[in-house]
């Protein structure tokens, strides 16, 4: 069983982006650096639109998350709701 | 000699102010909106009575009926602190002016029908006057309000409103001219039309408990003049003549769905604080409710003729439904 894992920079906006994930995927772990914080899920990590703008208090595209993401690890999965990370096929 | 590279990782010893701790249960990483909302009124040790209301402190929860525990129970869906709230204003700025720059480049005001031009003159321009009063009762309710979690958000209310003033008479100069704004002024000062509703307006400058004053303006009359406005009179000019006016009241609409979030959410949440603020906040909301539907009869005659009932029904029935769902029941004719 390996980790999925995605790291952001460290900002007012990546803060919702985490909380929405911790919300969303009971077995995540959160890993704060100086400037970075790096979410690991293992197997897979769904990233959801409506959570994070639960946590925003404004309409969020999803694509937003690109401007703060630093890497990530995982296969790809996107569309307009959710931003799936796994390692199963 | 053997240099040696290392990380060294710095923790800060604390992650946030000791009174925002208190509130979040722990040592927690506070949002910007919240370190910059929380407690940041004054509540003890103010200066001296006011002069001008010596019954009160200067800040002071007894100038409403409504009573709350916490008055900071009354966070922003929206989270607008300065920084945020500037930053959402200044991007539905540039998406108005972009609109007005597309209209007046093509000249689709000078090309405009001319009975929809009129409709737009004559229903839009008055409606400065209203937005202005909105600034002032912003302010009023940020003056007397109690609590920053409510009062910041009724000053940026109020600043939005200035602004919509501001768009309204730009639209009277694109489609019109410096005559057309004091016409509008003229109509506003004499026409029959308008007087009921300018009473509403002037009435609300003297209403003495602010979380009356915000139901008076945020919920029931711009609750019923926006959809009317924005919505029903905007959606009749379309058809008729293109999307010019819809153009260039981009901003308006904007503003009522983003606003509207966080009045609902006010309403919602003193609601259920108690019995006695349901019941006052269901009494206020049917008389405001009440008049503001008087006032604005008149103005849809004017923009919709006679599809001004129906028009007013859809509009009224939007609020109650909005008022039903923020758990304040409201006794709507």
């Amino acid at each position: 069983m390996s980790n999925v894992f995605i790291a952001f920079q460290k900002n007012e906006e990546s803060r919702c982006i985490v909380d929405a994930i911790v919300a969303d995927n009971p077995t995540a772990t959160v890993n704060e650096q100086p400037a970075m914080v790096k979410v690991d899920v293992p197997d897979q990590m769904v990233i959801r639109r409506s959570s994070i703008e639960e946590q925003i208090g404004r309409p969020f595209d999803l694509q937003e998350l690109q401007i703060n993401l630093i890497t990530l690890s995982g296969h790809v999965d996107e569309t307009d709701d959710a931003f799936t990370l796994s390692w199963k096929q | 000699m053997h240099i040696d590279l290392r990380t060294v990782s710095i923790t800060p010893l604390r992650q946030t102010f000791d009174h925002i701790a208190a509130r979040i249960g722990g040592d927690k990483a506070a949002s910007r909106y919240i370190e910059a909302t929380m407690d940041v009124q004054a509540n003890a040790n103010l200066h001296y009575r006011p002069t001008w209301d010596p019954e009160h402190e200067i800040f002071d929860a007894t100038r409403t009926k409504i009573t709350m525990r916490d008055w900071y129970a009354f966070k922003d869906p929206r989270q607008y602190y300065y920084g945020t709230y500037t930053q959402s204003r200044a991007r539905m700025q540039e998406t108005a002016e972009a609109d007005f720059e597309f209209v007046e480049s093509r000249g689709l005001a000078d090309s405009y029908d001319e009975g929809a031009r009129r409709t737009a003159l004559d229903v839009y321009l008055p409606l400065r006057h209203v937005a202005w009063g909105a600034n002032m009762n912003g302010a009023a309710m940020c003056a007397y309000g109690y609590g920053t979690a409510i009062t910041q958000p009724c000053l940026y209310q109020g600043m939005d409103q200035l602004g919509i003033a501001q768009y309204l008479t730009r639209l009277g100069m694109a489609l019109g001219q410096q005559g057309d704004l004091e016409a509008a002024k003229h109509a506003w000062l004499e026409a029959p039309v308008w007087q009921e509703l300018r009473r509403y307006v002037e009435d609300s400058f003297v209403v003495k408990d602010w979380f009356e004053l915000f139901v008076a303006q945020n919920v029931a009359l711009d609750g019923l003049l926006y959809p009317l406005i924005y919505g029903e009179v905007e959606k009749v000019l379309t058809v008729k003549a293109g999307p010019v006016v819809a153009m260039l009241t981009r901003f308006q609409n904007e503003w009522f769905a983003d606003s509207g979030k966080w009045v609902d959410a006010c309403m919602r949440i003193a609601a259920a604080e108690n019995a006695e603020n349901k019941a006052q906040l269901a009494q206020w909301a049917a008389h405001w409710c009440s008049r503001a539907l008087t006032a604005l009869t008149p103005v849809a005659q004017l923009a919709l003729g006679d599809k001004a009932g129906a028009a007013l029904d859809r509009v009224a029935s939007q609020l109650d439904a909005r008022l039903a769902k923020a758990g304040v029941l409201t006794i709507n004719a």
